[in-house]
């Protein structure tokens, strides 16, 4: 099929590109703009291995179209650290051992700070159901949860504000 | 996914000119049904028509007849509306079911009622909130009550050209209150197995002046449980009304036995959802009569 032309920004950066209608966001990112932070595990919206932030809310990337990106500002885990500095929700990773194999990694990290951007100071209840979209086969999620509240505890004593 | 032309218009008319002109138009809202079904070809398209940079698409209003929600609209969009929890609480409670943080960043509610699943977890919401459906065409625009929009599992009224533009639902009584309540194995990120939505009227002597009892997931199509709603309407409300109630709603289901649960376990659900939403109802009312 044809392609047509798109341009957006791709953690802050303007892109213009051709796509094909039919192609993913999740594929664009990952095959043509070599992104491949962003994980494809299901493929239908459950695994959350492909969230990354749409104007600011996270979304499947593997249910977005290519084309519906035009105009909109995407941010991938690639775009979370700042001048080569952790953010908070991925120092806190780090700290709590909050990951094992890593393939989930770059989907948390995109919950967890789409989270802790609406809302600094989550019960652990809220952290458990906004993390719900996003599984882990190896860690049991404990150490998930920790990093999350590390982070908006390191949030609150005052560091940079998490990106 | 097998290929496919893209249009994103940003003007209804275009949006229904293309609907009228494309050999298989397939609206886009959120994607979050439309992408998978394209994907795994349960569904094909040659031409997807982006449903999110029109205007009406986008609406949402709080008037003094009710909401209009533009059928674009998010389930986020909805949850973070100030009016939608305590006037709507049921569509505001079933928005905040559908799968997850991120699902319900996209999924929009003219998806989920388009789609046309059973187990639509708006579908009961709006149904007991008598919502209507705003829909188009380029002949021009009609409004359909919701419990004649659904005609089978993915089947609507929609014709050919038409499209969904928004949902309007009508400001609740005085004295009411609404809910919806799914169960589901786990609490998030699953498909009900049943599902009930409850509107409720009572006046201050306790008599029910209206009920409104609708079910997911126990029929082909999302149904008002009409012979529930009539066990209550003119009745003083009591725990035995409520008992009897259930009761009549289970005999509205129509289930079926699948993976996510049998038949008879369905059937059971439905009483026990449809009782604990009249309760939830119930103590609403009678604690707005309190706090006023
Ligand atoms: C992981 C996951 C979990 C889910 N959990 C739930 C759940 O708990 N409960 C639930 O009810 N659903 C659930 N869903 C299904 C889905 O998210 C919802 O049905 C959602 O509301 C669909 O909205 P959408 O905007 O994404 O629809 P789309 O995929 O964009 O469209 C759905 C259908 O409606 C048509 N359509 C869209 N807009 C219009 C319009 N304006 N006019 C005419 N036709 C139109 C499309 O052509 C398509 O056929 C889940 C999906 C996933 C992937």
């Amino acid at each position: 099929m044809a392609k047509i032309p798109i341009q957006f920004t791709v953690n802050g950066e303007p892109r213009e590109m051709m796509v094909e209608p039919a192609w993913t966001l999740l594929r664009t990112l990952r095959d043509e703009l070599l992104l491949t932070g962003t994980k494809e595990g299901c493929s239908n919206g459950n695994c959350g291995a492909c969230t990354v932030l749409v104007e600011g809310r996270s979304v499947n990337s593997c249910l977005v179209l290519a084309p519906e990106a035009d105009g909109l500002e995407v941010t991938t885990v690639e775009g979370i650290a700042r001048n080569g500095k952790l953010s908070h929700v991925q120092e806190a990773f780090v700290q709590e051992g909050g990951l094992q194999c890593g393939f989930c990694t770059p989907g948390f990290i995109i919950s967890a700070t789409a989270l802790l951007r609406r809302n600094p100071n989550p019960t652990e209840e809220e952290i458990r159901l906004n993390l719900a979209g996003n599984l882990c086969r190896c860690t049991g999620y404990d150490k998930i949860i920790k990093a999350v509240m590390r982070a908006s505890a390191a949030m609150a004593s005052g560091g940079a504000p998490a990106t | 996914m097998a290929g496919f032309k893209y249009a994103a218009p940003r003007e209804l008319d275009e949006a229904l000119q293309l609907m009228a002109s494309a050999q298989q138009p397939r609206p886009l809202a959120g994607g979050t049904d439309i992408v998978d079904q394209l994907k795994t070809g349960r569904r094909t398209a040659d031409l997807v028509i982006e449903m999110k940079r029109i205007p009406q698409m986008q609406r949402f209003d709080v008037e003094a007849d009710g909401l209009h929600i533009g059928a674009a609209r998010s389930c986020t969009d909805i949850r973070s509306h100030p009016e939608v929890p305590a006037r709507y609480a049921a569509l505001y409670e079933a928005a905040g079911l559908i799968g997850s943080v991120q699902i319900q960043n996209r999924a929009a509610l003219g998806g989920n009622i388009c789609n046309a699943a059973p187990s639509a977890d708006t579908a009961p919401a709006l149904l007991v909130l008598d919502a209507r459906a705003v829909v188009a065409s380029s002949k021009g625009a009609r409004l359909v009550e919701l419990d004649r929009f659904f005609k089978g599992p993915g089947q609507t009224i929609l014709e050919k050209g038409e499209l969904l533009t928004g949902i309007f639902v009508p400001t609740p009584a005085a004295r009411s209150a609404s809910t919806y309540l799914r169960f589901i194995p786990r609490n998030e990120m699953d498909i009900a197995i049943a599902g009930v939505g409850c509107y409720l009227e009572i006046e201050s002597s306790g008599l029910v002046k209206r009920a409104r009892i609708a079910l997911a997931a126990v029929a082909p199509t999302p149904i008002r449980a009409r012979i529930a709603e009539l066990a209550l309407e003119g009745r003083e409300i009591s725990d035995a009304l409520i008992e009897a109630a259930a009761e009549a709603a289970v005999s509205a289901a129509r289930p079926i036995s699948d993976v996510r649960g049998s038949a008879e376990y369905r059937k059971d659900l439905v009483r026990v959802l449809t009782r604990r939403t009249l309760q939830a109802c119930v103590q609403r009312i009678n604690a707005g009569e309190r706090a006023s």
